[in-house]
């Protein structure tokens, strides 16, 4: 009895994921979204009094720009530490495949900066 | 040894440079006017790359400590990826001027999917399956949302990413603990790892089970289906179009890739997910089409139901049942490469069109093309003559060697009940009220494409052109 119970285990496993997985993503729509939505409930909350605006306010998206473009970068760095530490011993394979990295995110660069990405006005 | 291994992957190693090279051109020099070339230029070495692999004889190789397989099967399937993703490129460009989004970053993004879902297929190893598929993924991402002043574009792009995301997660947590438990990335290690057991253990059972769900996320197969027609209505229909067809057969090979190279000792163990999946597939697919009114959402729905039946195959765990898979994924791309070089210039007034209803009295309109899409729609249905009925005979039969009848009955019934969204089609179009008909002119690669296609569903009757004994040859070179 157990052998057989036993080989139904991974169907086992998928259905409780499955469930677990579907029902997360019904619930928090359920939690999350607003329902029967009016006016009022959809406004910024403010205490006391009304709201001034609306609190999604636009915001340039330059700012976004600069900042994804810093956090690539800033990877990329991340990657360039242990290899520095690690030099000695990588040998020229871990020289070389690192250089292709940076040139591979060279052509990335060259992009955004033709592209206009990097100016500010 | 760097230098083999440089040989085993040049075909991908060709692609990623041509994708840098044309991104710098499209940087320096390239106005969005002059994108039209690339449009041209991405497909031709997409073609170039197919023919190669396709002609070149070469035995299994593989690179990078196991990490790159290059087998029959990896070749059978890159080829596939490369021509369907090439002409549905070919086939884009049109709408897309038509449409103002002519820019030359397009094909760039399509290319450098297409390396991802090459380095997919041929993974050996947990981590190069990682990261072919991200490289895939984010380039979707992006070309899902490409119509960036559109709400519904980006609300596609943005659901696909978020679901992406969470998929790539579930995965990469299902591969460490696999990791964990095996002790190597390594394909053959875990085969290794998992032998000489009744059943896997629990931690390795876990870990596959976790990588299949986020597989099943990315090839939209039921229970995970929910972002796939969202996404297939808000995106541009060019890309609606790349998605239906290569991702499609890249993934597909991907699980069988892990399920058979990895997990090819436990198969009683994962046959009975990949069965559940595709069951739940080929009943969802088939009975939440027939409300759709809108052409793209229909596509999705049909493409989560012929996702089921390619799992039908693989559920059979057996080298008959791979080649089946194998055959069914060509034939399944073929259809959908005709359906929506159609989709593509359904128009009226100079406006993309998408409703089903829009297809009324089509047959008077364009008697050619009409008929043309009825030979797809009644192969898309599995209609007896027609070679999408022998794709269908196929992967039933493949599960029926195995014992699974009562899939078999279900994939059986599951299919006629399908039957109805097509021939509603086929119906709106010879015997529909008449009303303002479509007025989209068809350029001629779109024509040659939905014609060539509507001639492989009727001449493969006859002979398949090779590609059943390649897929068996592909099938073997899996299994061994």
């Amino acid at each position: 009895m157990d052998g057989l119970l036993r080989a139904y285990l991974p169907v086992l496993v998928f259905l409780g994921l499955a469930i677990i997985i579907g029902a997360v993503l019904l619930l928090a729509a359920v939690v999350v979204a607003v329902r029967h939505p009016d006016a009022e409930k959809i406004s910024a909350y403010e205490c006391g009094f009304n709201a001034f605006d609306d609190a999604r306010m636009k915001f340039d998206v330059r700012f976004y720009l600069v900042s994804i473009l810093f956090i690539i970068f800033d990877l990329e760095v991340a990657f360039l530490f242990p290899w520095a530490v690690a030099f000695k011993d990588v040998g020229p394979l871990g020289f070389w495949s690192m250089l292709v990295f940076l040139a591979v995110l060279t052509v990335g660069f060259s992009y955004e900066w033709k592209k206009g990405a990097l100016e500010w006005e | 040894m760097i230098g083999t291994d440089l040989t085993v992957i040049l075909p991908e190693l060709v692609l990623a440079l041509y994708a840098m090279a044309a991104l710098l051109w499209g940087a320096f020099r390239g106005k969005d006017a002059e994108a039209p070339l690339l449009f041209w230029l991405t497909p031709l070495v997409m073609a170039g790359l197919g023919l190669w692999i396709a002609l070149e004889p070469q035995a299994t190789a593989s690179a990078f400590h196991g990490g790159f397989v290059s087998d029959t099967f990896a070749r059978f399937s890159k080829v596939v990826v490369l021509f369907s993703a090439a002409v549905v490129l070919l086939m884009s460009a049109d709408y897309l001027k038509r449409n103002k989004l002519l820019q030359f970053e397009f094909p760039i993004l399509i290319a450098l999917s297409v390396t991802g879902m090459m380095m997919m297929i041929s993974a050996g190893d947990l981590m190069s399956l990682y990261m072919g598929l991200e490289l895939q993924s984010l380039a979707l991402y992006v070309i899902a949302a490409f119509r960036r002043d559109s709400a519904r574009s980006t609300e596609a792009g943005l659901k696909y990413f978020v679901l992406g995301a969470l998929s790539s997660g579930i995965l990469l947590y299902g591969a460490s603990l696999i990791y964990g438990y095996a002790g190597t990335t390594s394909f053959a290690g875990i085969l290794a790892a998992a032998k000489g057991e009744a059943h896997l253990s629990l931690g390795l059972l876990i870990g596959l089970v976790f990588m299949i769900v986020g597989m099943a996320f990315k090839v939209s197969s039921v229970p995970f289906h929910m972002w796939t027609p969202d996404v297939y209505e808000g995106s541009p229909t060019p890309v609606t179009a790349f998605f239906a067809t290569a991702p499609k057969v890249a993934a597909m090979a991907m699980i069988a890739r892990l399920l058979f190279d990895a997990f090819g000792t436990a198969t009683g163990d994962w046959t009975q997910i990949i069965a559940l999946l595709s069951f739940l597939s080929m009943v969802l697919g088939a009975f939440a089409g027939i409300g759709q009114k809108d052409i793209k959402r229909l596509m999705a729905y049909s493409s989560i139901g012929h996702m089921g039946y390619a799992f039908l195959g693989l559920t059979a765990g057996t080298a008959a049942g791979v080649q089946a898979t194998l055959i069914y994924m060509v034939v399944y791309v073929t259809m959908n490469v005709g359906v929506f070089a159609f989709i593509l210039n359904m128009e009226r007034d100079g406006q993309p069109v998408t409703e089903i209803s829009a297809l009324n009295m089509y047959s008077e309109v364009e008697p050619l093309r009409a008929a043309a899409l009825m030979v797809l729609m009644f192969s898309l249905a599995g209609v007896p003559p027609l070679v999408g009925f022998f794709a269908k005979l196929f992967v039933i039969q493949a599960a029926l060697n195995a014992g699974w009848v009562w899939l078999s009955v279900a994939a059986m019934l599951a299919s006629v009940v399908a039957a109805y969204y097509y021939l509603r089609i086929i119906y709106l179009m010879y015997f529909g009220e008449k009303q303002a008909p479509l007025d989209g002119s068809m350029p001629a690669i779109h024509w040659a494409a939905l014609m060539v296609a509507a001639f492989f569903m009727l001449a493969g009757v006859v002979s398949m052109f090779g590609v059943d004994t390649w897929a068996g040859a592909a099938a073997a070179s899996l299994l061994n």
